[in-house]
């Protein structure tokens, strides 16, 4: 079972030593991130197969976390942890939240990235370490072995 | 040494700590999460000293004017006064000088306070009454314009504010309680489209935004489009048809929701979400300032940010009912 903290701190610890930026880095950091959660969300909102999951969110707060997500899977600093994860969507997984919607969030990501320039194989990456907190979200891990 | 001052905590920061890192050091209460700066749960407001920029980066304008900054990611590295919310808003008595019915349902009071209460327009105040019912109003007025504060009051059937509102006379006094509200216009784009939608009195704050920006040179196109159920309810019409004859820069357009029998030809039925989807469906690298109806604001707020308008730029004032 993956911890996403665990990832989230290789990925930064082999950002420090090595001269490689992060995918973070490369796009341009906070402020092209701001930019990004933009693009993802819209696309969220504007796809039928996921959009009721959001009727009822405050969106800026919705946006805020969206930037957590977002910085955190493209290697940027991040706090997140799978409980994060785990507690942010089990009130959905009620409403049918499942494998499927897990993968539009990780096509839209896909999407995104492309369009602020990622490579195919960054994106590859990033959805790889998405896909490591599918567990989580759905509920599926092992709460005590989380941080 | 920096030293930071929130309520009762005084800390003097130690180097390499965020502002937030000191705080909780101290023992004092401020909600926090991602510690990155980015779900805006550690919010806090500087009341006094200038907070490193580094912290106020991706948060609204109107945010960053009144000195609001992302503690987790601010280094404590100058002396700041702390405030965690807005509760600290000056408390003032204000007396009535007009009171006027601008149509059925909604009166217009004009309001000098005793002492000076700096605001930003489409700021909102809050009504005290002896007893403690307490009531939030928008600020229609501008302060470099008008002498006085001018507030819309919806009148409700069995309103227990608006009731008591409606029966007080010129030189009765009030208590009052703020400003607070994020929803207002800050200069520094002039040329940016602003789009202004309100139901209501929704209008209140708009009113006073609209005239704030062209007060401060905004240059861009301003589009006010207000909306009531039947076009009875609408007001100011006269007011904002010769304010956009006066202004080309300025469109206003009304909107009644149901067809009256004296439907004014100036008056569209229309809902306000049919007018944005058909009209304004493509809203990148606008303004949008949302005000009224709760449940119309959220609708509309999502409307605008799919048609392209930025998060930051979409500044909204729900307007939550009061419980009876």
């Amino acid at each position: 079972m993956h911890n996403i903290r665990s990832h989230a701190d290789e990925q930064a610890e082999s950002n420090t030593k090595g001269d490689e930026m992060s995918l973070y880095e490369e796009l341009g950091g906070a402020a092209a991130f701001d930019t990004a959660v933009e693009i993802f969300y819209r696309k969220m909102l504007s796809d039928d197969r996921v959009a009721r999951f959001f009727s009822d969110v405050d969106m800026d707060r919705q946006m805020a976390k969206q930037k957590a997500f977002l910085t955190m899977v493209c290697g940027g600093p991040n706090h997140y942890t799978g409980r994060d994860m785990r507690t942010a969507h089990a009130k959905l997984l009620q409403h049918g939240l499942n494998d499927s919607h897990v993968d539009v969030v990780i096509e839209h990501l896909g999407s995104t990235l492309r369009e602020l320039g990622a490579k195919d194989e960054q994106i590859a990456q990033v959805a790889a370490l998405a896909n490591s907190v599918r567990d989580a979200v759905l509920s599926r891990d092992k709460p005590a072995e989380q941080v | 040494m920096a030293r930071l001052t929130l309520g009762d905590h005084v800390v003097d920061a130690q180097p390499g700590e965020t502002v937030l890192t000191a705080l909780l050091r101290a023992g004092a209460t401020v909600p926090s999460s991602c510690r990155a700066g980015a779900c805006q749960s550690c919010l806090l407001r500087a009341t006094a000293g200038v907070p490193n920029p580094i912290g106020q980066q991706g948060l609204k304008d109107s945010l960053r004017e009144r000195g609001y900054f992302l503690s987790c990611i601010t280094p404590a590295d100058c002396d700041l006064g702390l405030s965690t919310t807005d509760s600290d808003g000056l408390q003032v008595r204000a007396e009535l000088r007009e009171s006027v019915l601008l149509s059925d349902s909604v009166l217009r009071l004009r309001l000098v306070p005793e002492r000076d209460l700096p605001y930003r327009a489409g700021q909102f105040i809050n009504i005290q009454r002896d007893d403690g019912l307490t009531r939030s109003y928008s600020l229609a007025s501008v302060p470099s314009q008008d002498s006085f504060l001018e507030l819309h009051v919806r009148l409700y059937p069995h309103g227990r504010m608006s009731g008591w509102l409606r029966t007080l006379s010129p030189g009765d006094v009030l208590s009052l309680r703020g400003p607070a509200g994020e929803c207002f216009y800050v200069a520094g784009r002039p040329e940016q489209p602003l789009l202004l939608i309100g139901s209501g009195t929704g209008l209140a704050p708009l009113w006073g935004i609209l005239r704030d920006a062209l007060g401060q040179g905004h240059k861009g196109p301003i589009v006010l489009l207000h909306a009531s159920r039947i076009a009875q309810g609408l007001y100011y019409q006269d007011e904002l048809h010769a304010l956009a004859q006066a202004q080309p820069q300025v469109r206003y357009q009304a909107f009644a929701l149901e067809p009256s029998a004296q439907q004014p030809p100036t008056v569209q039925v229309a809902s306000l979400t049919d007018v944005l989807l058909q009209q304004y469906p493509k809203l990148a690298g606008f303004r949008v300032f949302l005000c009224g109806d709760p449940q119309l604001v959220q609708t509309l707020r999502r409307l605008v940010f799919l048609a392209g308008a930025s998060r930051r730029d979409i500044l909204a004032d729900a307007f939550l009912p009061a419980s009876a």
